[in-house]
């Protein structure tokens, strides 16, 4: 398996992350099957693998024990394999499917205690979801389908109208307007999904594998769109994916879930720069690690007798980036931040990555 | 009547033989075998044990349940305006029904308050259908509506005519108040849908006959207790629609919906209603179509219209009167179909016609409703618009054109008719029935518990006891095996047609395309319109009954094959010629063998078919079991027995589907 990676050049920028989370996700289970209540809160049950639990009470733990926190304005990717867990674990968070136990707290609030109504206005107005195979309206109009939520808030027509033309615009569908879903190409039934969920001006978007479904083309056209309208609305979004090069190019932080739980959280170059275990090591094993690492983790240490004039740069510079400098310069390259040296990279530390030689840290 | 189709799965290649593949063929081996050893110990006991313990019954003979009947309906009777259950139940239910029925006959076709005419003459019901067509439909089904219900005043047979379809639309529409919303509740709950769908497949096993007997021990005879049986015919298939339309919207956008933070009623109203309106107005095509199809039958108790006139031609065998009637009834059912289907067709097209199109369509709907209310009114006051003008001239010609090929027919081909007749009854028929009516019934009934233990598995065999045991309590065993005999004569002759005609179909798009249109029509009919031609041809024998069932059944076979031919992979197909098979070879290695869930399909359905068209031939002295309902109806020492056999029909039809079901439900999987 090849991977082709593209890295997103806001790795650059680090989030601030003293700030407080919209969503903080704290022991979230969720369990089916007859008696699920039981099996989060029994130490025994808790520690069994999911085939374990499946003979022992017929239930299939979905999701087990998660936890993490959503920064605002980020864009946080869960990614598993399918069976993993990572859908149910989206729709916990909105309730479409009622977690068993644990705690999701949106913007200060519980969201396992909202009522049936206080749930229903936070969907109308704090969060909105695309969908892998879209659920648009068939009888419905692009423009109709793109006000729906709207329409259900009470808006009048001709106000949800005026809105949704202009979501249109902004996801590059003007001239569709008056067409039907199955007039569309899938890219562009996707792009109605997405309007769909920006239409209501949502605090945050969750989008369940959204582009599975289309040709790989088109899948890079969208996830661009992604990381493009992200930079214009700057929402929070949660974004759930089976596939590592998608994670790695739209994700700040990435979690990677197996058989429900979750393996590892952090950032793409964390990832790949120390794998929690074998199997995060083995899912990013085909990485081109040069586009995802950055100097940080490539750099060594001071050691006598190097050089110390050559030039400086910063930490968080992909390796990728950094090559041409680096082999360019007759002198080791300083990793300097904050004014502070921190390492030195030289033509055999960016070589080593390059060249795809299995690093050994 | 829907059938559900269980395609066999898709495979990318030929399936290897697998590790229990000779363990299955073995055991395929030994059930042909089984089969055939019940066969031959019950031919060599019969031949020991012929005549002795037949339970046979005559014509005029009654059993102590027969009896029991005759002096429940006779104490009904007696009792129907003090009982409280009667007083405030059912009676109520006959009085709104009776009303409503009433209301509609004295709109289109019987004489209303002092006027020798219904209130909307002729041409104010042809205006009316016609624009009722065309908003739903387009203008070709409106000017289709318009030629049939001329055609049917031109017939002669106008008040007829409009007294059938007063019938089926108030039956329809009183289904319908309670179909969609049942149909709607059983798409949202999976308990509810649990709960109806036996209910449901019990219904439609029936034959529209056995509805009859029971329902005038509650509501009496006459257009009243027809509606009632109508309704209850035709609305399961709405129901099963319209909750198979609701449980098809993908679940992704009801879950869109919701997380939109639709409500419960607002996904209801703006996801699910709308997304399945196409399919339920396809269930309200079948639920007219059966109604039709009963309210014809409803004739034999009393129920006014065109399938009385059937019913009377057909009793003094008068082939050209009841020619004349069923050619009515004929096109009302193209008319109704080909609207209600044209109806479903528009909800798909309309909305993307282009607003060119629409925005002429508002003034013209308007000035429709104009010219339709201007024909109304006329036809409520001229007389000529009132009564259909003419001396049905077109109708006396049909007759005795129908007349005129009956007689030839029997002058010039009775050789041929007679000898094919002669030699299936002689050949297959007789030999058969006397197996079945001449063996002890005992031996009969360890016969089929055994095959249906063997072709169905333990359950249906269980239910065939049962079925055999109640049978025997009917008291009309014998005429039940002389059902049985036509039955599975005229099943095993519908397979064959079926497979012949199923594979042409399922091998070549052209033939399925030629094909497939006249099978649908076909499908459409009424079942004893069938009576009719081959009453001409055969007279009044159980054999017509036979050739009607076979021409009725035949239809759905076909199709069920043909679609189970055709989703034989393409791949499979092609590994085999690539492995050098000749046609035969493909037919009868990989085709037929991969259809074979399609066949029992088939013959499950074609048996359910042939069964109600062979109780239908009761009409025209077929006997058995059709013979006692009609009696039943007519005469009221044999109310009792006709009840017993319309019960026997039940018993016979729970049978066949359990046992043909399991058989396909084990070869499928």
């Amino acid at each position: 398996m090849t991977t082709q990676t593209e890295v997103s050049q806001r790795r650059g920028t680090p989030r601030d992350s003293e700030s407080t989370p919209v969503i903080s996700v704290r022991r979230l289970w969720k369990v089916f099957g007859p008696k699920a209540d039981q099996v989060p809160d029994s130490e025994e049950l808790r520690g069994l693998s999911r085939r374990e639990l499946m003979d022992r009470t017929g239930c299939t733990a979905a999701v087990r024990d998660v936890h993490f926190d959503v920064s605002p304005g980020e864009v946080f990717v869960v990614m598993g394999l399918s069976g993993s867990g990572k859908s149910t674990l989206v729709r916990c968070l909105t309730r479409l499917i009622e977690p068993t136990a644990g705690e999701i707290v949106f913007e200060g609030e519980d969201i396992r205690e909202a009522d049936d109504k206080r749930l229903r206005e936070l969907r109308r107005s704090k969060f909105s979801m695309v969908f892998q195979h879209f659920g648009l309206l068939p009888h419905r109009r692009v423009v109709d389908n793109v006000s729906f939520g709207l329409e259900i808030r009470g808006m009048g027509r001709a106000e949800r109208t005026e809105r949704a033309l202009e979501v249109v615009e902004l996801v590059g569908l003007s001239g569709y307007e008056n067409s039907f879903p199955d007039q569309l190409s899938g890219g562009m039934q996707q792009r109605v999904g997405l309007a769909r969920a920006l239409a209501g001006n949502p605090d945050v978007l969750f989008f369940d594998e959204p582009f599975s479904a289309l040709d790989p083309l088109i899948r890079r056209d969208m996830q661009n769109e992604v990381i493009r309208l992200h930079h214009e609305v700057g929402k929070t979004m949660v974004f759930i994916t089976h596939d590592l090069s998608e994670a790695l190019k739209l994700g700040d932080r990435i979690l990677i879930m197996r058989d429900g739980k979750m393996v590892q959280c952090g950032t793409g170059d964390e990832l790949v720069g120390a794998p929690a275990d074998d199997y995060v090591r083995d899912f990013v094993k085909d990485v081109p690690r040069g586009d995802v690492l950055t100097l940080r983790w490539i750099m060594r240490p001071l050691k006598d007798g190097d050089a110390l004039d050559g030039p400086e740069m910063g930490p968080d510079v992909v390796v990728r980036e950094a090559t041409r400098a680096v082999l360019a310069a007759d002198k080791p390259v300083k990793v300097v931040e904050n004014g502070k040296l921190l390492g030195i990279v030289g033509d055999d530390e960016i070589l080593a990555v390059v060249a795809g030689q299995e690093g050994d840290m | 009547m829907t059938v559900a189709m269980e395609k066999p799965e898709k495979t990318e290649k030929p399936e290897p033989t697998g590790p229990d593949g000779p363990a299955v063929a073995v055991r395929r081996v030994s059930r042909r075998t089984v089969v055939a050893a019940i066969l031959v110990v019950w031919v060599l006991l019969f031949a020991v044990l012929r005549g002795k313990q037949t339970l046979d019954l005559a014509a005029a003979d009654l059993t102590d349940l027969h009896r029991w009947f005759n002096d429940a309906n006779d104490s009904i009777g007696a009792n129907r305006n003090s009982n409280p259950l009667f007083l405030y139940f059912f009676n109520e239910i006959r009085l709104v029904i009776d009303t409503l029925v009433t209301f509609v006959q004295e709109l289109i076709s019987q004489p209303f308050a002092g006027r020798p005419l219904p209130q909307i003459g002729w041409l104010g019901v042809v205006g009316i259908a016609g624009f009722v067509s065309w908003a739903v439909g387009n203008w070709r089904v409106a000017l289709l509506a318009v030629a049939g219900f001329t055609f049917m005043g031109l017939q002669g047979l106008w008040q007829e005519s409009m007294d059938t379809l007063a019938l089926t639309l108030s039956a329809v529409f009183v289904a319908l108040l309670f179909a969609i919303p049942l149909g709607v509740w059983a798409g949202l709950s999976d308990r509810f849908n649990r709960i109806v769908t036996p209910f449901l497949d019990f219904m439609q096993t029936m034959p529209t006959f056995v509805y009859l007997a029971p329902l005038t021990l509650f509501f009496l005879i006459g257009p009243a207790s027809a509606t009632i049986a109508t309704m209850i015919y035709a609305a399961p298939p709405a129901i099963r629609i319209t909750a198979h339309a609701i449980r098809s919207v993908p679940e992704t956008t009801v879950e869109a919906a919701d997380s939109l933070g639709a409500t419960r009623r607002q996904s209801l109203v703006k996801v699910l209603l709308p997304m399945s309106k196409r399919t339920v107005v396809m269930g309200v095509n079948q639920t007219i179509m059966a109604a039709l199809a009963m309210v014809t039958i409803a004739a034999l108790i009393d129920a006014p219209g065109l399938g009385k006139t059937v019913i009377q031609a057909l009793q003094s065998l008068d082939v050209g009167t009841a020619f004349n009637a069923g050619l009515a009834i004929v096109v009302m059912a193209i008319v109704l179909d080909r609207v209600t289907t044209a109806a479903s067709a528009r909800e798909e097209t309309a909305r993307r016609s282009g607003s060119r199109f629409l925005k002429w369509r508002r003034p013209l709907l308007g000035a429709g409703a104009v010219v339709t209310a201007v024909l109304v009114y006329m036809s409520h006051t001229y007389v000529w618009a009132a009564e259909f003008p003419g001396e049905a001239g077109v109708g006396s010609s049909i007759a005795r054109g129908a007349d005129t090929a009956t007689t030839w027919a029997q002058d010039n081909l009775s050789g041929l008719t007679n000898t094919f007749r002669d030699v299936l009854t002689n050949g297959l028929l007789n030999p058969f029935q006397t197996l079945l009516t001449d063996s002890p019934w005992w031996l009969v009934g360890a016969a089929l518990v055994g095959l249906g233990t063997v072709l169905g598995g333990r359950r249906a065999g269980v239910t065939a006891a049962v079925c055999v045991g109640l049978l025997v309590g009917t008291g009309v065993w014998s005429d039940a095996m002389t059902t049985l005999a036509s039955t599975v004569v005229a099943t095993v002759l519908v397979m064959a047609l079926g497979v012949v005609f199923g594979v042409w179909m399922g091998r070549s798009l052209l033939v399925d395309r030629i094909l497939r249109p006249t099978l649908d029509a076909a499908q459409v009919m009424p079942p004893f319109v069938y009576l009719v031609p081959f009453l001409a041809l055969f007279g009044a024998t159980r054999f017509t009954a036979i050739v009607a069932a076979i021409v009725y059944a035949s239809p759905v076979a076909v199709k069920i094959i043909a679609d189970g031919v055709r989703a034989v992979p393409a791949a499979t197909v092609e590994a085999a010629t690539s492995a050098g098979c000749n046609t035969w070879q493909l037919i009868t290695k990989v085709q037929l063998p991969m259809a074979r869930g399609a066949l029992t399909l088939a013959t499950n359905q074609g048996l359910i078919y042939v069964l109600s068209m062979v109780v239908v031939g009761g009409l025209v002295g077929a006997g058995a079991l059709g013979y006692d309902v009609v009696a039943g109806f007519s005469q009221g020492q044999l109310y009792g027995k006709g009840l017993a056999a319309g019960l026997a029909i039940v018993l016979l039809g729970v049978m066949f589907d359990r046992i043909t079901q399991a058989a396909a439900r084990r070869v499928s999987a």
